[in-house]
Formats: structure tokens, C-alpha cells, sequence
């Protein structure tokens, strides 16, 4: 440890990582979040210096510099009404299909009447290309936020069932007769073993429907709204506005990423148990 | 009024812990019809331990499921206590194969997690008699720990003191130390006729194992496979309390071969 420089050939040798062994490398893991930024910095770096270097015109590929300055034509104001806009319709639409999915699962396992009935229809609504329903839906809903969130909501909501359910039946089988055996009442084996034990499979459909309800707000909005960031991109674009729309796009990605570590993040707060632990 | 006919109070008068008559059981399976059991006829007599050894796939799962009343029986009767089982009761506990504790409850409330799944809410007594079991176990100071941060036979001491929460007449255990190494699994078998000297109870436990079967049991119960039937029912010649000093008896040696040579018989 004190020798770095001698000891790293014993050490890349039982470490398949070579880079972790030498100071600066093992810095950088162990600093978290050090790599991840270094990298997207690198991409950012290398983006620019493309640009100017072949003259790329921003229409094509605006260069970093040129975003940051599209960001800044339009105001905070301006911005944080699209954010809010898209926002709501996303959470709207991924609360509303947590409260459908769960009991929608807790039926699907109880039930093979409920099961067989309702599984076929499940799968062809999921089938169907919800940017295709989008028109439709806005055409009998209206244009306000009830169109949007319910595509939203037709995007977000299946993985949630599936996952749900699948978490479900994976429950150790010694548990369900142990609550047999015990002659408890079915709603707790639901809600005391089935439902926890579910827990890991309904995370990860979490993560997975948050991203899918951004994806489902910005539909909804290209489709027909007058605000929020997917109205804005495709505004900016037809004005040939392309650093702005480059810009909105930006702070999309970057909803996209913080709703998606909130997720992340409550699982490890409340449910630590539920995080995988083999190593990688 | 003479003794002889009033109902004498103790072990004489109470009728079997257990008692199969003429038992079977057949699966219906997606390849058709699977007898797992035929004519299985045996009593266990209260506080008595019983060992049921058999090659796997005999249906020694399956009697264990039709006595906790999971399953119920194609043909012939089952009793508890003089009484048809008809559903599940409350004076069985279950040890199974593999602990299957909650992974997201601390030791403590996965021993006391039967009285929260039956009634709800847990009283400070049931936590206090859920410690006294994890000590008894050997678990003191594990409390609050989560199953994940235990061994393999630590949990399974875990399953075992959720199993007498409930302080069950009948314990049923389905090969509860076949994931074991061999060490732990001799010595959570002392541990087990300890608890089972200091709380004597009715007990069925499954094994593959000859020695276990012997070193744990008073009486053996040798089953055939396909389909599953009681070829033997012997007394083990062995005296109690038994320990480590048991293992190098010949009588044990000589019993053990014994029962080997009947599994063996039998497989051939």
C-alpha cells in the first residue's frame, strides 16, 4: 500500500482490473461518481471539438456550447412551465398505474377465472402501439391533461402487472403452506408473504415504468399540447430552432435520470433487504 | 366406582398422536394418474419420535403434508388425537427442508411471524417467549439480526424456534437438516433431543439419512418407493438420554446396518 508503484504488478496480478491498482485509477473508483462524470466530461469535450473541428452546421449536431446557449434563449419561467407540464402528466400517469397494476396483479394470481379472462386482454392492449391509440384518445378525451395521462398510463402500467405477478408466484412454497398451515386468512398471505416477497420484481418494474411514463408524457404531448418539454422539442424543430429543441431534450434526459434514481433511491431506504447482493 | 371405568387420566387413555389407516394418495399429474402412497397404516403413539426414512421420491413429503392437513388423503383415514383431519390445526408446528425464513423480518419477528399472520398484532409476551426459544436454540443476542446475515444452520434453528412458537403437540420436520454440512447436522441433531427432552412432543421427522434416523429416533419407520408403502416399523434398541457416546454404541452399528441392508434390498 505505501508502494504503490512496486506493488502493482504483485497486485494486477491476482486483480483482473489493472487501472484500479494504479493510484489515480484506484482514486477514481473509489470517489463516487468520479468515473461517470469524468466520462460524460470526455464525450462532452470530444462532442465540441468535432463540431468545430468539421464544421458540423447545428441544424445537424449543435456543438455543447451551442446548447448551452440555446438553454439560455429561452427563460427559467419558460423552461420550468414545460418541466412542470411534462412532470405532472409522467407522475400522474405512473401513480395511476401503480394503483391500477397491483391490485390488477393481486387478482391476476388469485384468480384463474380473473386470469384467463383478463391476461389475453392485458397482452393485446400492450400490443397495440399506444403512439398509434395517441391521436384517437386525444380526439375523445379532449386536450387536457385526462388524454395525456392516460397514454401515459396505457405505456407505463404493464410491467408493473407482469412483474408484480411474476414476484408473486416466485414465492417460496414453504411460506404458502406455512400460512395454510396456520389457517391464516388469505388477505394476509397476500399482503404479509406474496406482496413482500414481490417486492424486488416490483422495483424493478418501477425503475422500468418511470422511464416509460416520461417516455409516455412526451407522446402524448407530441401529439397535441401546447406545453411541456416534448411540445417544446418538436416546436423548436419546426422553427429550426435546433440548440433549443438539443436543450429541451437535455433537460428531458435529465427528468428521465432524477425520477429514476428517486426510485433507486427509495428502494434503498425502505426496502434495503430487497437490493441484489451477489457480486458482480 | 371402579378405576377401570373411568377414563384414566394420562398417556394410557389419550388415543395416538397420529394414526394412519389404510392411507393413500394419488396426484393427478399433466402424464397422468401418480400414486404416491398406498395402504399406509402406522400410529404414533404421544411425545413419541418417529423417524420416517426412505429413498427419495417414496412419499415421505406427502405424509407429512396429509398429517398437517394440506393435503387431504385419496383413500383411508387419518387421525390427530382421535380426530379425522380435515384442515389444517393449530397444535402442528412445521419444520421444513430449507428454513424459508422472511428475508425482510429480523430473527425475532420471523419466530414470532406465525402470531402476526394469524392474528394480526404481537404482544410483548409473544416476543418474550419468542427470546426464550431463540435462547433455547442457542440464538441469544441474534435478534435483530436478518436472516441473510446468518448461516445456513443458524436459520434453520431460526425455522425450528418458529415452529414451537405456537407450542405444538405434534412436530413435523421434513428432512430439517438435509442442507446442512454434516458437522452442523449432527449437532443440531443433539440440540433437537435436547429441546424434545426438555419439551417432550410428538415427533415426525423425515429423513434420508440411517444414522440420523437412528441416533434421533424411538421407533423407525422404513417406507418403499413408487408407490410409497411401510415396509418396516422397528423400535431403535437404543437407551436414552442418547449423545455423542451413542454414535460408537454397536448396537447403533448393528441396527444402522440392519436398516441399510432394507434400503438397499429394497432398491435393488
Amino acid at each position: 500500500m505505501t508502494l504503490p508503484a512496486t506493488s502493482e504488478a504483485s497486485s494486477s496480478s491476482v486483480r483482473p482490473d489493472r487501472a484500479a491498482s494504479l493510484p489515480l485509477g484506484r482514486l477514481l473508483v473509489r470517489t463516487p461518481g468520479a468515473l461517470p462524470i469524468l466520462t460524460f466530461v470526455a464525450i462532452l469535450l470530444v462532442w465540441e471539438g468535432a463540431t468545430r473541428l468539421f464544421g458540423v452546421p447545428s441544424y445537424v449536431l449543435p456543438a455543447p456550447s451551442r446548447i448551452a446557449t440555446g438553454f439560455d434563449a429561452v427563460s427559467i419561467e419558460r423552461w420550468s412551465t414545460h418541466v412542470w407540464s411534462t412532470l405532472r402528466v409522467a407522475l400522474m400517469g405512473y401513480f395511476i398505474s401503480i394503483v391500477v397494476a397491483l391490485p390488477l396483479a393481486v387478482l391476476l394470481t388469485r384468480s384463474e377465472v380473473v386470469n384467463k379472462a383478463l391476461y389475453p386482454i392485458l397482452v393485446v392492449i400492450q400490443s397495440t402501439p399506444v403512439v398509434a391509440v395517441a391521436p384517437i384518445i386525444i380526439v375523445v378525451l379532449g386536450s387536457g391533461d385526462a388524454p395525456r395521462v392516460v397514454i401515459t398510463f396505457l405505456i407505463a402500467f404493464f410491467p408493473l402487472v407482469v412483474s408484480t405477478a411474476t414476484g408473486m408466484l416466485a414465492t417460496p412454497r414453504e411460506l404458502i403452506e406455512l400460512s395454510r398451515s396456520l389457517r391464516a386468512p388469505a388477505w394476509r398471505e397476500i399482503t404479509q408473504i406474496r406482496l413482500p416477497f414481490a417486492i424486488p420484481y416490483i422495483f424493478s418494474a418501477l425503475k422500468i415504468s418511470i422511464t416509460l411514463a416520461v417516455i409516455g408524457a412526451v407522446v402524448a404531448e407530441f401529439v397535441a399540447a401546447d406545453t411541456g418539454l416534448g411540445f417544446f422539442i418538436q416546436f423548436s424543430t419546426s422553427m429550426f430552432r435546433l440548440p433549443e429543441a438539443w436543450a429541451g431534450l437535455g433537460l428531458l434526459v435529465l427528468l428521465s435520470l432524477i425520477l429514476f434514481q428517486l426510485v433507486t433511491v427509495a428502494q434503498r431506504a425502505f426496502f434495503p433487504w430487497s437490493l441484489p447482493r451477489s457480486p458482480r | 366406582m371402579p378405576a377401570d371405568l373411568a377414563p384414566a387420566p394420562g398417556p394410557a387413555a389419550t388415543p395416538a398422536s397420529i394414526r394412519f389407516d389404510r392411507v393413500g394418495q394419488i396426484f393427478d399429474t399433466e402424464t397422468g394418474p401418480l400414486e404416491a402412497l398406498r395402504d399406509v397404516t402406522f400410529a404414533i403413539d404421544r411425545h413419541e419420535f418417529v423417524a420416517v426414512l426412505g429413498p427419495s421420491g417414496c412419499g415421505k413429503s406427502t405424509l407429512l403434508r396429509i398429517i398437517a392437513g394440506l393435503i387431504a388423503p385419496t383413500a383411508g383415514q387419518v387421525e390427530v388425537f382421535g380426530l379425522p383431519v380435515t384442515r389444517p390445526r393449530d397444535d402442528i408446528g412445521i419444520v421444513f427442508q430449507k428454513p424459508t425464513l422472511l428475508p425482510w423480518a429480523n430473527v425475532e419477528d420471523n419466530v414470532v411471524f406465525p402470531i402476526r399472520h394469524t392474528r394480526g398484532r404481537v404482544g410483548s409476551a409473544d416476543r418474550e417467549r419468542a427470546r426464550k426459544l431463540l435462547s433455547m436454540v442457542g440464538l441469544e443476542g441474534f435478534e435483530r439480526r436478518l436472516p441473510d446475515e446468518l448461516s445456513g444452520g443458524m436459520q434453520q434453528r431460526v425455522g425450528i424456534a418458529r415452529a414451537l412458537l405456537m407450542d405444538p403437540d405434534i412436530l413435523l420436520m421434513d428432512e430439517p437438516f438435509s442442507a446442512l454440512d454434516a458437522l452442523t447436522r449432527e449437532e443440531m441433531g443433539f440440540e433437537l433431543l435436547r429441546i424434545w427432552e426438555a419439551r417432550p412432543k410428538t415427533v415426525l421427522f423425515i429423513t434420508h439419512s440411517i444414522s440420523e434416523a437412528v441416533l434421533l429416533a424411538d421407533r423407525v419407520l422404513v417406507m418403499g418407493a413408487r408407490p410409497g408403502t411401510i415396509v418396516e416399523d422397528d423400535i431403535v434398541p437404543l437407551p436414552r438420554p442418547r449423545g455423542l457416546e451413542t454414535t460408537k454404541n454397536a448396537v447403533m452399528h448393528d441396527f444402522a446396518g440392519h436398516l441399510r441392508s432394507l434400503l438397499l434390498k429394497r432398491a435393488a
